[in-house]
């Protein structure tokens, strides 16, 4: 277990002062200066040697991220950082702790990584129903251009601009280049990559998106050496994380854990354990509603890291936990998910438009039971053709949570049909349109 | 997606208030020059919030002649984000998340609440108080159950204190934002796992 030294997020629950003199006193913006005087490549190597993995989902290298944008810069096309503060992911809740409650680990972070990209401009996109947050993270910008530690003539003498944006509730702005389109004033439609935005981005120019974690880890990385972060958690699974448990837990809560944490102790230690006791446990989203379901057995004693759960078939994604007891009807957990991608296409590419729609509608009828059992590998199948053929990984993201649930549970699924046609109903069941 | 379209009977006109339009004009200081357009959605936001929380036509127009935008390219941006209400809404706008993790915890009992209390989504109360709609998930799955009212959070729900809640709302009392089971954020409820050394057990 992590033990508070070891803690980057020191006020994650907002127990603490949370004004600039608070962060200070907790170590923050503790002479930044001598951390931007390491230099642009200094910065990008130590955060590559950290280990750190992008937070927002799909765990890419941060600093070879960084790595990717011009070294030169062209006038006429400035660099930007792109803060991705479109928390949507359904179970995913951390970002808004660090926005309302530690808000100067990112606007330092942001400083730092702006610096290490030659970018003078940083916008942080926050999503449009974190209102009070979003009012937080304005005052936390607020404090820090009042005390000149950013701004055009701020005291680390690298000019630097900070703009806290908003969206008004499209999960697909989380994508990196749909995010991009919509800081434009544009609909959120994820853009066709080549060009990567770290080529052709933010109105065109340079630009790197970054997870709020991702960003607001870095100051105290540097500060403690890439050593320490890589240290914690198993190899090329660097560091602290920030975990959300939601769901059948006794007390559900965000909780800074060390990498590779195994799912019991993790619960164990946080979360007062699975409602009911682990007999009770059926299964878990280990990393937010797009990553495949795991049953209890696989996950029980599972490393909660990128490489281990993926080895599993699911991945950590967000880190957002998802716990169900034996309560819950899975069909319908699942289902609940694909009505969430069905809403949240944004309608661009056929596969997702349609196919979210139409697994929607079949899944609906499977949570009746209304379905015959040839239809689940003919959703299996329509879930395949949609994964990986779309713009964007919304596609797969609607397809991967109904692979899971057919996999893993198929039983289910097939005893649900059975009590259905065992009796009598006045609607003949039909099949799905081909 | 979601087919969205904009209310039958509109206003005639709109036009944003003073302290407004000094507001978006600072908005739309912070994106370079030529690039006013980025400026859209805050300025839909706040157009929507000086009108009773929705967004009328004369609103859209009035937005893509200030950012010099075609109309219809406002249109689109207003129909596509979810938080644009093209129709009127209560006084108080609940919106209920009831994407699976707050469905595990129990989100399915505050829809019957809201079905008896408030009726059928989208339809405003004959006092003009409430209107509801289901929406995806809001991001404050630590505290689940939770709706969103207005600007603000309420978490931690159960059908009693989300009555409670919906009573002093009605009645015009004060209301606290955030846990309605006296959590300060997404701590572990009852005591501290974490973090102990600066803040004590709790």
């Amino acid at each position: 277990m992590l033990s508070d030294s070891d803690r980057i997020f020191t006020n994650l629950y907002g127990l603490g002062d949370r004004s600039l003199s608070g962060a200070k006193k907790r170590g923050q913006w503790d002479n930044t200066k001598a951390l931007l005087a390491l230099g642009r490549e200094k910065i990008i190597e130590e955060v590559k040697a950290s280990g750190l993995r992008g937070r927002g989902g799909a765990g890419f290298s941060t600093g070879m991220k960084w790595s990717f944008m011009p070294k030169e810069i062209d006038p006429q096309r400035p660099h930007y950082l792109v803060i991705n503060a479109d928390e949507s992911e359904p179970g995913t809740c951390k970002d808004r702790e660090i926005m309302r409650n530690d808000p100067h680990t990112l606007v330092e972070g942001a400083m730092i990584a702006s610096f290490a990209m030659g970018a003078h401009a940083c916008y942080i996109y926050v999503r449009g129903e974190f209102i009070a947050e979003r009012e937080a993270l304005q005052a936390a910008v607020d404090e820090a251009y009042a005390a000149n530690l950013i701004g055009k003539n701020n005291s680390h003498g690298y000019p630097f601009d900070l703009y806290v944006h908003h969206g008004a509730g499209a999960y697909i702005c989380g994508e990196e280049t749909a995010l991009i389109e919509s800081l434009e004033g544009k609909k959120g439609m994820p853009r066709l990559k080549p060009p990567f935005p770290a080529n052709v981005g933010l109105y065109g120019c340079p630009t790197t998106v970054n997870n709020v974690e991702s960003i607001a880890v870095v100051p105290t990385i540097l500060r403690r050496g890439a050593a320490w972060f890589a240290g914690i958690g198993r190899p090329n699974n660097a560091g602290t994380k920030l975990f959300c448990i939601s769901g059948h837990v006794n007390t559900p809560c965000n909780i800074e854990e060390a990498m590779s944490i195994s799912f019991r102790e993790l619960i164990d230690a946080h979360c007062g354990g699975v409602r009911g006791g682990w007999d009770n446990l059926l299964a878990v989203i280990p990393g937010g509603s797009s990553v495949r379901c795991l049953p209890a057995h696989e996950i029980i004693d599972c490393p909660m890291d990128f490489d281990s759960l993926s080895k599993l078939g699911s991945g950590l994604g967000t880190a957002a936990v998802i716990v169900m007891d034996k309560s819950t009807d899975i069909i319908r957990a699942i289902a609940r998910l694909s009505y969430f991608y069905k809403h949240e296409s944004c309608g661009q590419c056929t596969p997702c438009r349609e196919g979210t729609g139409w697994m929607w509608r079949v899944m609906q009828r499977m949570v009746e039971g209304r379905a015959q059992k040839k239809e689940i590998d003919m959703l299996f199948d329509v879930s395949k053709q949609i994964e990986g053929h779309t713009i964007c990984a919304l596609g797969d993201a609607a397809a991967w949570p109904v692979q899971g649930l057919i996999t893993h549970f198929r039983d289910v699924i097939e005893q649900r049909i059975d009590q259905y046609t065992a009796n009598p109903h006045s609607d003949p069941v039909r099949v799905a349109a081909e | 997606m979601s087919v969205r379209r904009l209310a039958e009977n509109q206003p005639d006109s709109f036009d944003f208030t003073p302290e407004n339009k000094a507001w978006l004009d600072k908005q739309i200081a912070k994106y370079p020059d030529g690039r006013q357009a980025s400026a859209v959605v805050p300025a839909l936001w706040q157009a929507q919030k000086q009108n009773n929380y929705w967004l009328p036509q004369k609103a859209i127009e009035k937005v893509a002649e200030i950012l010099g935008m075609p109309k219809i390219r406002v249109l689109e941006v207003a129909t596509f984000y979810t938080m644009f209400n093209l129709e009127p809404v209560g006084k108080y706008y609940i919106q209920l998340c009831g994407t699976t993790p707050c469905m595990l915890c129990g989100s399915d009992d505050l829809i019957k609440v809201l079905e008896r209390r408030v009726g059928p989504q989208r339809k405003v109360t004959a006092d003009g108080l409430f209107s509801w709609l289901e929406v995806e998930c809001l991001g404050a799955c630590c505290n689940a159950p939770m709706v969103q009212i207005n600007d603000d959070f309420y978490e931690d729900l159960t059908p009693q204190n989300f009555e409670k809640l919906l009573d002093d709302l009605a009645a015009g009392r004060a209301v606290k934002v955030g846990s309605q089971t006296g959590r300060v954020s997404s701590e572990p409820a009852g005591k501290l796992t974490s973090l102990t050394s600066l803040y004590g057990a709790k």
